[in-house]
């Protein structure tokens, strides 16, 4: 048994996360080759939730850098305080100081705005780094993030370079939205996050909803499983059968096979689009309770 | 890190033909992957096979796809032998080429049968890629269901390799177009604030350059879906020639050829050689049979693709005559499907050309709700046509 490996499961476990070996393997690995994770998946299996988890393993920050199109420079990385250093510039300029001495002034630490990718390499402590979605950020930003990667040092023009204290771990995730450039995924570690299967998400409800019936949370777990499999347009996530669970919990059910009307009810929770609702029918909900008993 | 000294040579040499076999098998395997690989050999999970697999795994893969090879040829490798050859994947470019000039070859050796016409005696002298469009022309003439009021394209084996460089010709001006179209509309409507100001530091706080703010205008992005199908077959070399100049031109641009299956097709596009491309692509088109499934091929793209290719500025093409086989019902369906996802619908039907065609096809009927241009493709004035439309989306 690798210590190390073990032990973040069983740490990730303590923290409220569920993970399957090979998703700890990867987490060890991640701190041994000192490399970046990326995570791919459907939406909604607990991408996010990893970096949240181990953040919390290693007890320390989270930073977290949520990519959209349009995403640049300035919002991901540091920006100056354009009006303190207008201010700055006004007051300098009463007192008569020299213009070199109010440059040097208004662009130092103190008018530097930290963004997430400045952050990160900036801490005594490393910490997680989270780039969410990155998939939804152009390629040129892409390109860039690579960059910061590789080197973990970002220059600043009026500041000189900034060179990592700490080299933060950094986990990115993806949704497959668009593909990712080679170079990217070859820098990167990469695990492909899958649904749990029943036994597993069955473990999530229990440690997630600690007051729930063993038994309810295995069943709503295989009735989750048999949902998956149905031809739906928007696969229900791990968020959403916690919040069935929580639902089912909430309404006192204690057997699925007894409350059927409840059940088909408070699928709701499950089924985000109508045309998904409409096609699980009654009679396709009382079919995969059959399954699931 | 401990030092990789430690393994011995014929681990080494192992895991260097390793790190061979996935290459081979397509998987981006690079020396700082070899390198990481020897240093989890000499860390604790060596110990461990069961433990091995997942790290090597999580290291060397880059996609799902590798994702899901990877058990398969790691098993193999290190528990099997010699499973190489094997686990090469017939879609490589080198395999495929050589069939494709297999086929080529073999169909320009054979003597054209049926009925000869001025098209084939034409073409007989042609070597090389006109073996490829002689194959279609000549299946297109023994098959007399299409009429012969469009062959006016395909007397002169001189005028169709012009009709195919228009074709690509017209395809780079329309991303011409959009491009200019972009760039005039890039005079800000709102003031920048912030960059204002940064930039007026200089002047002491005086705003003298002004910065606008503007809506970026990203190029729109165009997935062609292309029916393969026996009755298209006229226009497939045609529009083969049109999509390899589209895909070429647009930054974003996805192909797909469907018959009765649907593909994929953008990568083989993306070959300089465009005799080779199309070579390539024809064989694709080759249907196995059977009519077209446009409705299916559609469920297929919006299952598997549309969450990948398309997004709220693309503009979907599907060139098809609408003969559907299946059911019209699953053709709407689909349609509606798809219309909900993209920005616009363009369907080019080169049968529109057609004196007195009506779209009366079934599939056609069921699908025309969901479109928002259907324009005739028969020519090169109808696609060129089509440029102003693409423009304004």
């Amino acid at each position: 048994m690798i210590p190390g490996r073990d032990r973040i499961a069983e740490r990730l476990a303590a923290v409220g996360y569920v993970a399957d070996r090979d998703l700890a393997t990867a987490l060890w690995l991640m701190d041994y080759l000192k490399r970046p994770l990326l995570l791919e998946g459907e939406a909604g299996v607990g991408k996010t939730e990893v970096a949240k988890a181990l953040a919390a393993v290693h007890q320390t920050e989270l930073i977290r850098l949520q990519c959209y199109e349009g995403l640049d420079q300035n919002a991901a990385l540091y920006e100056w305080n354009y009006q303190r250093q207008l201010l700055a510039i006004k007051a300098h300029e009463g007192a008569g100081e020299s213009a070199d001495a109010i440059e040097e002034h208004i662009f130092s630490e103190k008018y530097l705005l930290e963004r997430p990718l400045l952050a990160a390499i900036r801490r005594d402590t490393p910490p997680v780094l989270l780039v969410d979605e990155v998939d939804r950020a152009d390629e040129e930003f892409e390109a860039f993030l690579l960059e910061v990667l590789s080197d973990f040092q970002v220059s600043i023009p009026e500041l000189g370079t900034v060179t990592a204290r700490t080299i933060p771990r950094v986990v990115l995730t993806s949704n497959g939205t668009r593909e990712l450039s080679d170079a990217l995924r070859r820098r990167c570690l990469y695990h492909y996050v899958d649904f749990p299967d029943v036994e597993r998400e069955a473990q999530i409800i229990t440690t997630r909803l600690p007051h729930i019936d063993a038994d309810l949370a295995r069943q709503v777990a295989r009735l989750v499983a048999a949902v998956r499999k149905e031809d739906l347009r928007k696969v229900p996530g791990v968020a959403e059968t916690l919040d069935w669970a929580a639902t089912l919990a909430g309404l006192e059910v204690h057997d699925l096979r007894q409350e059927p009307e409840t059940v088909h009810e408070t699928l709701i929770c499950l089924l985000k689009t109508h045309e998904d609702r409409s096609r699980l029918t009654r009679e396709v909900t009382d079919r995969l309770l059959g399954k699931v008993a | 890190m401990p030092p990789a000294e430690t393994i011995g040579a014929n681990m080494r040499r192992r895991l260097a033909g390793f790190a061979r076999t996935l290459r081979d098998n397509g998987f981006a395997v690079g020396l700082a992957e070899t390198r990481d690989a020897l240093a989890i050999l000499v860390s604790p999970a060596a110990l461990q096979p069961a433990l091995l697999q997942p790290a090597l795994r999580a290291l060397f893969c880059a996609t799902r796809s590798d994702w899901e090879r990877f058990d398969e040829i790691f098993a193999a490798y290190w528990q099997g032998r010699g499973m190489r050859r094997a686990q090469r994947t017939v879609g490589t470019p080198g395999a495929s080429r050589s069939t494709t000039r297999h086929i080529a070859d073999s169909v320009a050796a054979q003597p054209p049968q049926g009925v000869p016409d001025a098209v084939e005696q034409g073409d007989a002298q042609d070597g090389g890629n006109a073996a490829d469009s002689h194959d279609r022309r000549s299946q297109a003439a023994r098959s007399e269901r299409l009429g012969a009021t469009d062959l006016r394209y395909v007397v002169d084996p001189d005028e169709i390799a012009e009709t195919h460089a228009l074709a690509e010709r017209l395809a780079h001006r329309m991303r011409a177009r959009l491009v200019r179209r972009e760039q005039a509309r890039r005079r800000g409507r709102r003031l920048d604030l912030r960059r204002t100001i940064h930039r007026s530091i200089s002047h002491g706080g005086t705003p003298i350059d002004l910065v606008w703010r503007r809506r970026k205008v990203k190029p729109l992005r165009l997935v062609v879906l292309l029916d393969g199908s026996g009755s298209m077959e006229l226009y497939t070399a045609f529009f083969v020639r049109f999509l390899h100049g589209v895909v070429d031109a647009f930054r974003e641009s996805e192909a797909f050829v469907f018959h009765t299956r649907l593909a994929h097709v953008s990568a083989s596009l993306r070959d300089r050689d465009v005799a080779r491309a199309v070579d390539r692509l024809s064989l694709m088109a080759q249907g196995i049979g059977g009519g077209t499934r446009i409705g299916e091929c559609l469920a297929t793209f919006n299952r598997w693709h549309a969450k990948r290719v398309i997004n709220a500025r693309t503009a979907v093409m599907i060139v098809s005559d609408g003969y559907d086989t299946g059911a019209p019902e699953r053709l709407g369906e689909e349609m509606g499907r798809l219309r909900r996802r993209c920005r616009r619908i363009i369907w080019l039907n080169p049968l529109i050309g057609w004196r007195d065609y009506a779209p009366e096809a079934r599939g056609m009927q069921a699908a025309l709700p969901h479109v928002d241009l259907f324009a005739p493709a028969h020519n090169l004035e109808s696609l060129a046509a089509l440029e102003p439309y693409l423009a304004r989306i």
